[in-house]
């Protein structure tokens, strides 16, 4: 099963944006930006004031945009989106707490009529999930789970099989933010999972630049790069800030379309 | 009554909201808990550390001039703020540091609010050669800079968090944050009944030689139970230690007594009661004060200790049985009782405490004298002497 669209031998490029950050103009300038340079799909993170799992710059751009973007804008958000790139996958990626505070079911409606291809929900296990699930199915709105270095094979089976979009293998042990390397067991990790399952994979945390995507682009489906976007925005949305995105994504794109 | 039934659950609140990385230690710390927990050797070793290390067991004292001033029901202290270390934070720190050292971790990771849990676990990794790190906010090392200085004195690492509110919560997220980084030598030693599970139980069982030992000595003492139970609760390990060994006695009311901070407004208050609703926050299901959109709302408490924005989850589920309830005291009402406590009786409680203290001078005086209150003074108060002072100055 392939996650990018654009043929075999294409991996999937997907940019995270942290919804809000610094403004919502600015993302939707970051989406027309990354979607122009090749993006497969776009991770909308939803602004949360306590991200436990994001590093320093993650967490700075989230809980900033916290104070003016809700959960009820980045749904706006996507749905503005998609009116000028229809039928573009937009993954949202959120804690749990928003959703909860705008009801499981509303969310669920609310996201599929936004046209959200699917959710990543980082401090909801399946484990906790049973629910949550049973909402997105019934409006077929995709599942994104996390599995990590930690996660025994025991538990895998069920987040592969909970996840309906694609599994998101997270590359190291520890919060999103940018590496100088990648870990050196990730693809000897990947390989046992793909044993297991035939959904696609997806990996995340760390990747920072074209070197790392390339090497992460053999092992998976998709190759996902957070922190070292919202890094450039930390200057402000100038047009140097948006010309260094759009360098970095074509660098990326590069090294997920023509790895062999 | 209130045992853990769904994993890790009281009723509907508790569960394990933890991203994926966190899963595996949770669940490794889970089992070896359990294992533990019927391992009669570990028992006696941690029985032997509270009675050799920390001191305990604590008095209970009658508070003669301050049962005559309110003027009905006899107060009770549980002493508490004579463990070792001033409070009751010692008696889960030893408690995990045992489980941390038979699972062979080296390192220690702790979050504090008030610096009491801080300088509890320091004193225990000190206490058995392991290299410890505490993360606090910075507003909160400011003002409690002594317990800072202990904490460093003791060996441990001080890390300020700059993050957010630059309190507690902060502070907890970012030892979430080191733990699931270092997960592998590092032992996450959380200091409330709060947090992804196991923690509120294991807190909770670490903390139930408080109710255990009330409930001995206040039947020594009075011939028989209290009418009422008194306790404040900021993440709820002093109160749910106290409250969980009388479950069963039906006839002992429990009040849970949270931070009602300078005013009832969003951001001025930590009574999560309250002002709150359920939700989601650092990994477990409970009451959390939060905004229209789910965003975790600021909080204030003159007590470090109280000042924060969940409840643990096994008193929310008290509440909803109604087997206890939950008030909320103001910093001024419990800035006055730290004052009358130490005129009266001649000790000096935390502001935490003094909360439990304000509440149970207000409530004795609807009593009658031959009722009983037993309040449980958590821990003692010279870390906030400066606090005290400079609210004195300036009011």
């Amino acid at each position: 099963m392939s996650l990018s669209e654009r043929g075999p031998n294409t991996v999937a490029f997907i940019p995270f944006v942290v919804a809000g950050d610094p403004d919502q103009d600015t993302t939707l300038k970051m989406i027309d930006l990354l979607i122009e340079e090749g993006a497969d799909l776009i991770e909308l993170g939803v602004p949360f004031s306590d991200a436990l799992a994001d590093g320093p710059v993650i967490q700075f751009a989230s809980e900033k945009a916290a104070s003016t973007t809700s959960l009820d804008d980045v749904l706006k958000l996507v749905k503005r989106a998609r009116e000028k790139h229809a039928g573009f996958r937009f993954v949202l990626f959120t804690y749990v707490n928003p959703i909860l505070r705008m009801g499981e079911e509303e969310f669920a409606a609310r996201a599929s009529e936004a046209g959200v291809y699917a959710v990543l929900v980082v401090d909801l296990p399946p484990d906790e999930s049973v629910v949550y699930r049973e909402c997105m199915a019934k409006v077929n709105v995709k599942t994104v789970f996390l599995a990590s270095p930690t996660t025994s094979l025991e538990r895998f089976d069920p987040i592969a099989r909970d996840s309906t979009a694609f599994v998101y293998y997270v590359s190291r042990a520890g919060v999103t933010g940018v590496q100088e390397k990648m870990s050196s067991t990730l693809s000897v990790e990947v390989k046992r999972l793909r044993e297991r399952t035939d959904k696609p994979i997806a990996v995340g945390f760390g990747i920072s630049n074209g070197g790392l995507a390339r090497e992460v682009a053999q092992i998976a489906d998709g190759v996902v790069v957070g922190s070292a976007f919202v890094k450039i925005l930390e200057q402000g949305a100038t047009l140097a800030a948006l010309d260094q995105v759009r360098v970095l994504a074509r660098e990326i794109r590069t090294a997920t379309r023509n790895h062999s | 009554m209130s045992s853990v039934n769904r994993v890790g659950y009281f009723g509907s609140y508790g569960g394990r909201f933890a991203p994926e990385t966190l899963m595996g230690p949770l669940i490794e710390l889970e089992a070896f808990y359990s294992r533990m927990k019927r391992d009669a050797q570990f028992q006696a070793e941690y029985l032997d550390l509270l009675k050799t290390f920390v001191g305990r067991k604590t008095p209970l004292t009658l508070a003669s001039r301050l049962t005559e001033v309110c003027g009905g029901a006899k107060i009770f202290l549980k002493r508490e703020d004579l463990a070792h270390t001033g409070a009751h934070k010692i008696n889960n720190a030893v408690g995990q540091i045992l489980l941390a050292r038979r699972m062979g971790k080296k390192r220690i990771i702790a979050e504090t609010g008030a610096g009491q849990h801080g300088v509890a676990t320091a004193t225990v990794a000190a206490k058995f050669g392991l290299e410890c790190v505490v993360y606090m906010g910075k507003v909160d090392i400011e003002r409690q800079a002594q317990n800072v200085q202990r904490m460093n004195l003791l060996g441990a690492r001080v890390v300020p968090v700059t993050s957010g509110t630059q309190t507690l919560k902060d502070a907890v997220s970012e030892a979430m944050r080191d733990w699931v980084t270092h997960y592998q030598e590092s032992y996450y030693l959380l200091g409330s009944a709060l947090g992804p599970h196991p923690y509120p139980e294991m807190v909770r069982d670490f903390q139930r030689v408080i109710g255990i030992e009330a409930r001995e000595q206040i039947l020594e003492a009075a011939g028989r139970l209290p009418d009422e139970l008194i306790a404040c609760v900021g993440g709820g390990s002093n109160s749910i230690g106290l409250f969980h060994p009388f479950l069963a006695d039906t006839q002992v009311k429990m009040t849970g007594v949270e931070a009602g901070g300078r005013s009832s407004k969003p951001g001025e208050h930590a009574a999560r009661f309250e002002g709150g609703s359920v939700g989601v926050l650092q990994g477990t299901q409970s009451f959390i004060l939060q905004d229209q959109n789910g965003q975790i709302l600021n909080t204030h408490s003159i007590s470090a200790g109280l000042d924060y924005a969940a409840i643990g989850p096994e008193h929310a589920f008290l509440r909803e049985i109604k087997r206890a309830n939950y008030v909320s005291i103001r910093d001024h009402e419990a800035l006055q009782a730290f004052r009358e406590l130490a005129r009266l009786e001649g000790i000096i409680p935390a502001l935490e405490s003094s909360h439990a203290v304000a509440y149970a001078m207000k409530r004795a005086a609807e009593l009658q004298p031959d009722q009983i209150i037993l309040v449980n003074l958590s821990g003692r108060g010279d870390k906030d002497l400066n606090t005290v002072l400079q609210q004195g100055a300036s009011s």
